[in-house]
């Protein structure tokens, strides 16, 4: 492979890493003003804009990488969905406030533990950009973990309403596991951890968690696959469309 | 026991001499009253004030404004809750003041019941509102109650920084293409009048007032804030290139005022009575939140319940 592949490959791995923060991020903003009580509203509003912050490292990265007039914002904002390169998970709906706690905590439990190996990348700005994010990953890890306990083990109508949440949502879980080309050839460069060597932790910090809270872990027969090459659900084109529009209905201006 | 005659003259030669009044400070129950529901109405605000904002979070066009909006939302609840909290100094408790606004006894600034339609809008609040808001706060932070004024210097910090960064919104719009120009205008010509109206009737219509200037909980007069308001604001547009919608706006040499056209005060009485564009849509908002958010504070509470439980058994078996 060349370094003009390499380099493109690069891309599309730094692109994707924006894309997790950036429709997670998204999907909690949502929450703005609508939380379940005023201190969560304003925690969950940080854990938005930490991601977001976190998106935008990302796509200055890229930005950087590809050149020309590309910008943070030319990323975020100027692609069609089959471009964007979110987990599943990511663009799943708020549903209830327990439906957001069970897909932060599969995205944080995750992201904690990513970030710690992606912190001794070979790419000195990935390692960079994943020393910064982890400060900020270890608190909402804790944040998800913390409610998911209190809901799983509160009353029993949150212990039955977080568990179907968990029920629904286990089968987007395991996608952080599943390579994608782009990340085998990041991996084999020392750029990026081999998932199925975090797989391990990743698995038994879920568990200790789920016991915790008085929650099963489900059992899954087919997990859901495909946001890292584009293949999305539906949800992701009505986020664009949001996340877009000004953008798109006045090209090309300064905001 | 002193009579009540006596605590009311000790009580106001405290306020002449600039003391401030604090919690566990005797002070009459009409003062408590009026402080209750003004510093409560501005935690509602707040709360209240954070959905027709939190309408573009999703839609801002870059992320640094996305990231900016979203804190400044952010902010607007954590002014919220410092507000409760100190009107929870004087005995009124969360719950209350929450199923207050809920019921409709309680008010918030009628302002937040106009709609955002555009992204011009959060540079117009910014700028107007907030603007609008700085010069009531400002004074607050000069009021006879003390945990209030101290509220009030940390929030009017963060306004301030709010005030600037809505109007650069609008400087950059007006600066930029010919849609973007009008696209500011617009939210101009729509933010102005009511961004006049948050200062509340005139004068000789408010009924609050005069006690409240008696107990320097207020230091000075709608009609002054207005006015100190409109002659702040009116340069600031002539930078921007907006034209304010008031053909009576004009510099009159002898006042040092800007004089300006009447408001339309039967839409504010209108607004005030519920009958603004979304006075039904932010309400209907606040209480589906506070309702679906039922099971999981009852969830809290039970869970911390059991910690305590396990906690106390642990302290007895040791």
């Amino acid at each position: 492979m060349d370094n003009d592949q390499l380099k493109d490959n690069l891309i599309r791995l730094v692109t994707h890493l924006g894309d997790n923060n950036l429709i997670l991020g998204h999907r909690i903003s949502e929450w703005c003003g609508h939380g379940p009580v005023l201190e969560q509203d304003i925690a969950l509003t940080n854990i938005a804009l930490d991601l977001i912050g976190q998106a935008r490292m990302y796509y200055q990265y890229a930005a950087e990488l590809t050149g020309g007039n590309a910008t943070e914002d030319s990323i975020a904002y100027l692609r069609v969905e089959r471009e964007y390169s979110n987990y599943l998970l990511c663009e799943r709906p708020n549903g209830d406030f327990g439906t957001t706690i069970a897909r932060q905590f599969i995205y944080d439990s995750w992201h904690y533990f990513f970030l710690h190996a992606l912190q001794n990348s070979a790419d000195k700005q990935l390692a960079a950009i994943a020393e910064k994010s982890i400060k900020e990953v270890a608190y909402h890890k804790r944040y998800s973990s913390e409610w998911l306990i209190r809901l799983g083990d509160g009353t029993s109508e949150s212990h039955v309403r977080v568990q179907t949440s968990i029920n629904d949502l286990w089968k987007y879980a395991e996608e952080m596991f599943e390579p994608a080309a782009f990340e085998n050839i990041a991996i084999s460069n020392n750029i990026y951890p081999r998932p199925a060597l975090l797989k391990e932790q990743i698995d038994s910090f879920r568990l200790e968690i789920l016991n915790s809270a008085t929650l099963t872990k489900p059992e899954v027969s087919y997990f859901q696959t495909g946001g890292k090459t584009g293949i999305h659900s539906e949800y992701l084109g009505h986020i664009l469309s949001e996340l877009q529009y000004v953008q798109r209905a006045y090209p090309g201006l300064e905001w | 026991m002193e009579s009540n005659y006596n605590l009311e003259t000790r009580f106001q030669e405290r306020i002449d001499r600039e003391e401030k009044i604090e919690a566990r400070d005797w002070m009459p129950d009409k003062y408590r009253k009026t402080l209750i529901r003004q510093i409560s109405q501005h935690a509602h605000s707040e709360i209240v004030g954070m959905l027709p904002e939190g309408n573009w979070i999703t839609r801002a066009p870059t992320l640094r404004r996305k990231a900016a909006l979203l804190a400044k939302v952010q902010d607007e609840a954590g002014h919220g809750l410092y507000l409760y909290s100190a009107a929870e100094t004087l005995g009124a408790t969360r719950e209350q003041m929450i199923e207050d606004l809920h019921t409709g006894k309680a008010k918030y600034s009628s302002i937040f019941n106009y709609p955002t339609l555009a992204w011009a809008d959060m540079g117009a609040i910014g700028w107007l509102v907030d603007g609008a808001a700085i010069m009531n706060q400002v004074m607050l932070t000069r009021t006879s109650y003390g945990p209030y004024a101290r509220a009030m210097v940390r929030i009017c910090k963060e306004e301030s920084f709010h005030q600037r960064q809505g109007y650069e919104i609008l400087l950059t719009l007006c600066r930029g293409s010919e849609a973007q120009k009008a696209m500011a205008q617009d939210a101009v010509n729509r933010f102005w009048w009511p961004s006049l109206m948050m200062f509340g009737p005139s004068d000789k219509e408010s009924t609050n007032s005069a006690q409240s200037m008696k107990w320097k909980i207020k230091r000075k007069s709608n009609d002054e804030l207005r006015q100190q308001f409109i002659d702040a604001t009116v340069p600031q547009a002539e930078i921007l290139g907006v034209t304010l919608p008031d053909p009576e706006l004009k510099w009159d040499e002898e006042s040092q005022h800007y004089n300006f056209g009447e408001i339309d005060w039967d839409e504010f009485w209108r607004v005030v009575k519920g009958h603004g564009p979304c006075n039904e849509d932010r309400l209907k908002a606040r209480i589906s939140a506070h309702e679906k958010g039922a099971w999981v504070r009852e969830a809290a509470v039970a869970y911390a319940a059991k910690q305590k439980e396990i906690a106390d058994q642990k302290a007895i078996s040791a």
